[in-house]
């Protein structure tokens, strides 16, 4: 058993390090603790909560956002390194009052049953789209697998997915 | 999760005085790994230095014909660039078979070499583990071990490398470039990974304060005659069970030089120059692989609950062989084995 989970030595807690964020076009000046995910400093110091917290381990998905054009997990993410960054969120998709067509995908294939996936499937998307690499279904399925579905929403993932490359 | 001071490394002379002058300093890159383990208290680092914004991100042919990949290139792209697609592809496959998406777009290659363990045992801080806790004892063996190793295992630890990245890379024979206090050295990839023995908390060679500055292949690629397989729970997005990287140079039906790493079986990336020498100046017929595949094996050890890996490997190397020999590789996307 290991005797104490603590850090060893020195107790004194690390000063916040002031970062900017651009998230959604809006530059957002912050003071965070260097251990503050950029999961949390969206969803608690953004009040942007559209994005979802699964696992908080990288294994599902949820969290996940674009930033610098590249979708990746913002659970494992600390967000004192992304200090510059421009990060896209699912509040940051919709253009107006029209929905992103991946956005509109979802609701016409009926992608989503309780919805707790449904963001970080959707930035996952939109990247996806954006790489141009996922051509066949089996092609988007591999390139998906970063995003579990407990209600296994699966089938009308991909069907959203081509329909939006359709469009696309 | 745990408490930590941060800073940024300038440069990599900088980021080397900043880790020797912190003694629970701990380099960052993608995080992917890191990160998580904190999050358990696995890994308690007083310290990160964030090295994810050195210029350690250029892929490049060198002089001699050999390939240079930095540090900080990110899983995908390098499993994506025209140079490694074209002449390393058995390595771009294996990178893709691995994590997901967004994980490779974070993950650096210096990172993925070090990534440790999957054993549930070293993430759980309430058991036994020598691997977290030397000499606490080793969880596995007489637990739940369906995960394990079957070769190069030690009384203290039969914990697996999880990288398939790093399958490849063996198989490719890569050097790992690396920069220390004492200057810059070159480790070749078989040095890199230990074996557990009994200081199964050691997972490699580096010393630490050293820094990984590149990757650096060989000119032979394979790219005629390889593949790799991995073999798991589920389609994607799940560790090896067994996984397979084989590269073979042919000469009509004749083997010129055959190379062939197993990942998910051993501590480290496993090679085995007999399996390698039964390949070389025979035909690549199924015998001649199945030889290989039983020479390979000849040591493996079972426990309680992974003696099914052994078949699993053997099988997994004869058809891995055979996709190699027919210039028919294994496809990332559809995942049926033929
Ligand atoms: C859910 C999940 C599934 C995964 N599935 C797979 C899979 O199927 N196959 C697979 O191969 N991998 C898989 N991975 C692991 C992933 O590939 C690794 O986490 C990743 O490669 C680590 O790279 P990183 O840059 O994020 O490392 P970090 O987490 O930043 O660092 C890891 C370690 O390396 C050290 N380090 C990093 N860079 C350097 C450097 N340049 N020099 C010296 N030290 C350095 C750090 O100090 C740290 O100790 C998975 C991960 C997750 C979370
Ligand atoms: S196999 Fe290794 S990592 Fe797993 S419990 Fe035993 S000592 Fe720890
Ligand atoms: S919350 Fe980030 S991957 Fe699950
Ligand atoms: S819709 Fe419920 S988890 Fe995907």
């Amino acid at each position: 058993m290991p005797t104490s989970t603590a850090p060893d030595a020195d107790t004194s807690l690390p000063g916040k390090i002031p970062i900017t964020l651009t998230v959604n076009g809006t530059e957002a000046q912050l003071q965070l603790s260097p251990w503050v995910s950029l999961l949390d400093a969206l969803r608690d110091r953004l009040n942007l909560t559209g994005t979802k917290k699964g696992c908080d381990h990288g294994q599902c998905g949820a969290c996940t956002v674009i930033v610098d054009g590249r979708r990746v997990l913002s659970c494992l993410t600390l967000a004192v390194m992304k200090d510059g960054a421009k990060v896209t969120t699912v509040e940051g998709l919709a253009s107006g009052g029209t929905l992103h067509p991946v956005q509109q995908a979802f609701i016409d294939q009926d992608a989503f049953q309780c919805g707790y996936c449904t963001s970080g499937q959707i930035c996952s998307a939109v990247a996806l789209i954006a790489e141009g690499r996922a051509k066949s279904a089996d092609e988007i399925r591999e390139l998906m697998s970063g995003n579990i579905c407990r209600c296994g929403a699966y089938p009308n993932i991909v069907a959203a997915i081509q329909q939006a490359m359709g469009r696309a | 999760m745990i408490n930590f001071r941060y800073s940024r490394a300038g440069d990599v002379a900088d980021a080397v005085r900043q880790i020797a002058s912190e003694p629970r300093a701990k380099f960052v890159a993608g995080g992917t790994n890191l990160l998580d383990l904190m999050k358990y208290e696995v890994e308690r680092p007083g310290h990160l230095i964030d090295i994810s914004r050195l210029p350690l991100t250029g892929i490049e042919e060198t002089a001699s014909g050999r390939v240079r990949i930095g540090a900080l290139v990110p899983n995908s792209d390098l499993a994506y660039h025209p140079l490694i697609e074209e002449r390393y592809p058995m390595l771009s496959s294996a990178i893709r078979a691995g994590a997901s998406q967004q994980l490779r777009n974070m993950a650096s290659t210096g990172g993925n070499l070090l990534q440790r363990t999957r054993c549930s045992y070293f993430y759980d801080v309430a058991t036994p583990c020598n691997k977290r806790e030397p000499g606490s004892g080793c969880s596995a063996i007489d637990g739940h071990n369906r995960m394990h190793a079957i070769l190069g295992t030690s009384e203290a630890c039969i914990a697996t490398h999880p990288s398939d990245m790093c399958v490849a890379l063996a198989a490719l024979e890569a050097n790992v470039n690396v920069a220390g206090p004492a200057g810059e050295r070159v480790i070749a990839f078989a040095d890199f990974h230990r074996l557990p023995g009994d200081t199964p908390q050691r997972d490699t060679n580096l010393e630490p304060n050293e820094i990984i500055t590149a990757i650096e292949l060989p000119a032979r690629g394979f790219a005629q005659n390889y593949t790799y397989i991995k073999i798991r729970d589920r389609l994607s997005y799940a560790f090896a069970l067994v996984s397979v990287a084989a590269a073979l140079e042919l000469e009509g039906k004749n083997i010129k030089e055959a190379r062939l790493a197993l990942g998910g079986i051993a501590h480290k990336p496993w090679r085995d120059e007999n399996a390698e020498a039964a390949l070389r100046g025979q035909n690549a017929t199924r015998d001649t692989f199945k030889r290989a595949a039983d020479i390979l094996l000849s040591g493996a050890k079972a426990y309680a609950h992974n003696a099914f890996k052994i078949e699993l490997a053997r099988r997994a190397i004869v058809r891995a062989l055979t996709q190699a020999a027919q210039g028919t590789p294994q496809s990332q996307s559809n995942k049926k084995v033929l």
